[in-house]
């Protein structure tokens, strides 16, 4: 089988991704992660018309279709208690999280 | 036949007249929940009992309070002479990725278990004002990433109500199975690369992807932005397009839902397919699954059950006064997957970033001194597989040095499908079609744990709906019989950008034509 992700990939991709795995989680993930590049390998061969402009999404936004951007102003949450209620771990309407580590540059 | 087993239109005329109420409706339908749902999905599941095999678990939350008091409200409105909107009464289930403020939303899965929406997202909002009842939030895959349902954190998962040992299709499979077991009368699901129409074809239902930006994506926890389109399941055409005329429009609170004005896609409904032209293309009799090892691939036919409904659904339309134009060439049909596994991954990766653990959705209990060590412990204990597959997916194919070769050449591949599309629906080309006529999946109901696990296999079960999200194009599923073993068969009408009066005019008159055939007598397994 043709394994593009390495060992040392995989784990460079979930280091990245912020993501903590067990090892059963880490074995599953990379063999399919390994497959789907596989599946996706003829997107190579796709002979392209270089005149295709890139879209950001199938249908054309016309200016007739398209809405108005709002003005950029300021405007108060209706709720913000709310907000910030959902949060794990708050003082005072503020959101606590755990130290943040810091790196001294040259 | 119960109230929740009407039709919207019907149902809601019944109320409107006063001749039943509203929360004689909500009744109707909750009794059925009691007796076709058994447990809903849930984080701690435990064992799958004998009884679990035999329901159908369609919902994560039922909110029987709130749609007591919102049937209460249109009871009263239409008691004092008010006008409650035009879906009056008719209760509705919503896939458990839009919020719903005051309500869980939990996108089925653990990272969001515990987040309760602060507001209430536009499709919702508007179907509440036109009187609908929400009567709560139903089961899917994991942040929408699957076809079958079976990667919600929340188990029991939705099963097929046509043969429970089946699964319901996805990732709006609690939709699906909610209206076609009438636990609902209409659902709310969305569609990145099937999500809407496969359910709707696996569960006998009818299911529509609108055009992206017909519907308002705000409110909607993000798949792919650039894909998704919300969108209504229902038991009959008339009722999709009823549903149709309440979501859509634009949303000053979403920058890509365009500004068309309003239109009534009941208006034409039944005017007929006299002169339609509708377009086939072997492109879509034939489908591509790639060895997952080498990754080369084994064209094979269509299932013949399954061509066969499509090319009878061809010649009723015919006979009807439709042109059917055979052989339309749809070349970059079988590129659709390959393009979506990059698009979509890209897409989900980005969108996933914003949980952390630090301002809504799960944390860690573990004590964390460090902010990196909460990120990494929260999203892994937090996301399931499907969410993580993506994440790391999507960082791969997106990283500088590979973008090139994966995420680029995938852009301009969308751009190709896309052109196929244009040529086949231009009104001065060659085929000039107002539908392209295909059937909606490659196979029927799967059994559930075949194709789970396989994330590639899983994937493909979207082969034939994934173009028209990559088109951008509006796509309508709607039931054309069974197979031999009584699982429902789908067809799907592909249209041009808005085109939805036209495959919904389309869809309506197939339906009208077929209304006495003795496949249409035939009742969901659970409900025999």
């Amino acid at each position: 089988m043709n394994e593009k992700i390495s060992i040392e990939t995989f784990e460079h991709l979930v280091e990245l991704a912020a993501l903590a795995l067990s090892e059963e989680e880490a074995v599953y993930l990379r063999r399919e992660l390994n497959h789907q590049l596989n599946a996706i390998e003829e997107l190579a061969a796709i002979p392209l018309d270089e005149d295709l402009a890139l879209t950001a999404h199938g249908v054309p936004y016309t200016a007739a279709i398209s809405p108005v951007m709002r003005a950029d102003t300021w405007q108060p949450s209706e709720n913000p208690e709310e907000i910030i209620r959902q949060a794990p771990q708050t003082d005072f309407g503020l959101i606590v999280v755990p130290d943040i580590p810091h790196t001294d540059l040259d | 036949m119960q109230l929740c087993d009407l039709s919207a239109l019907e149902l809601t005329i019944k109320i409107r007249q006063r001749e039943v109420s509203a929360v004689e409706a909500l009744d109707s339908s909750l009794e059925r929940i009691r007796a076709v749902d058994g447990r809903p999905g849930s984080l701690k599941p435990g064992q799958l009992t004998a009884e679990d095999q035999k329901t159908l678990h369609a919902f994560i939350t039922l909110t029987e309070e709130r749609a007591r008091r919102q049937a209460e409200n249109v009871d009263q409105q239409l008691a004092a002479g008010e006008d409650p909107g035009p879906l009056a009464g008719v209760p509705f289930t919503v896939k458990d990725l839009f919020c719903v403020q005051g309500t869980p939303t939990t996108a089925a899965s653990r990272i969001l278990a515990n987040f309760v929406a602060p507001y209430t997202a536009t499709p919702i909002a508007r179907m509440e004002a036109a009187g609908a009842i929400m009567l709560g939030k139903v089961n899917l895959d994991e942040f929408a990433y699957g076809s079958s349902t079976e990667s919600s954190a929340f188990q029991p998962a939705a099963r097929n109500p046509w043969n429970t040992s089946r699964v319901p299709g996805g990732s709006s499979g609690g939709s699906a199975v909610s209206v076609a077991a009438g636990e609902a009368v209409l659902s709310i699901g969305t569609d990145t690369a099937g999500s809407i129409r496969q359910p709707a074809a696996f569960c006998g239902m009818v299911g529509l992807k609108p055009t992206y930006g017909r519907v308002s994506r705000y409110g909607l926890i993000a798949f792919g932005s650039s894909l998704d389109c919300p969108g209504p399941i229902a038991r009959n055409v008339s009722d999709t397009a009823a549903m149709l005329n309440i979501i859509a429009g634009p949303d000053s609170r979403d920058n890509t839902a365009v500004t068309l004005p309003p239109e009534d896609f009941l208006e034409k409904l039944e005017s007929g397919v006299k002169g339609m032209r509708i377009g086939l293309s072997p492109d879509y009799f034939r489908i591509a699954i790639p060895d997952p090892q080498t990754g080369e691939y084994c064209q094979q036919p269509l299932p013949e059950e399954i061509e066969t409904r499509v090319r009878q659904t061809a010649e009723l339309l015919a006979s009807l006064g439709a042109i059917i134009v055979d052989d339309v060439p749809m070349p970059n049909t079988r590129y659709g997957i390959p393009a979506f596994f990059v698009i979509s991954r890209v897409e989900a990766a980005s969108n996933l970033h914003r949980f952390d653990g630090v301002k809504y959705g799960y944390r860690t209990p573990q004590k964390m001194t460090d902010l990196n060590k909460m990120y990494r412990l929260s999203r892994g204990e937090g996301f399931g597989l499907q969410p993580k597959l993506r994440i790391l997916m999507g960082m791969y194919v997106s990283a500088a040095q590979y973008s090139e070769q994966y995420y680029q050449r995938a852009l301009k591949v969308r751009a190709m499908i896309r052109r196929d599309f244009e040529q086949a629906f231009d009104k001065a080309g060659k085929y000039q079609l107002d539908a392209l006529l295909t059937p909606t999946t490659p196979t029927t109901a799967f059994s559930i744990g075949d194709i789970y696990g396989d994330s590639v296999l899983m994937q493909f079960a979207d082969q034939l709906t994934v173009p028209a999200n990559h088109a951008g194009i509006p796509g309508l599923s709607i039931p054309a019989g069974f197979d031999g073993q009584g699982l429902p068969i789908g067809v799907q009408l592909l249209g041009p950008d808005f085109s939805e009066a036209s495959l919904l005019r389309i869809g309506r008159a197939y339906e009208m034509a077929t209304t006495e055939e003795a496949w249409r007598q035939i009742k969901p397994q659970v409900l025999r």
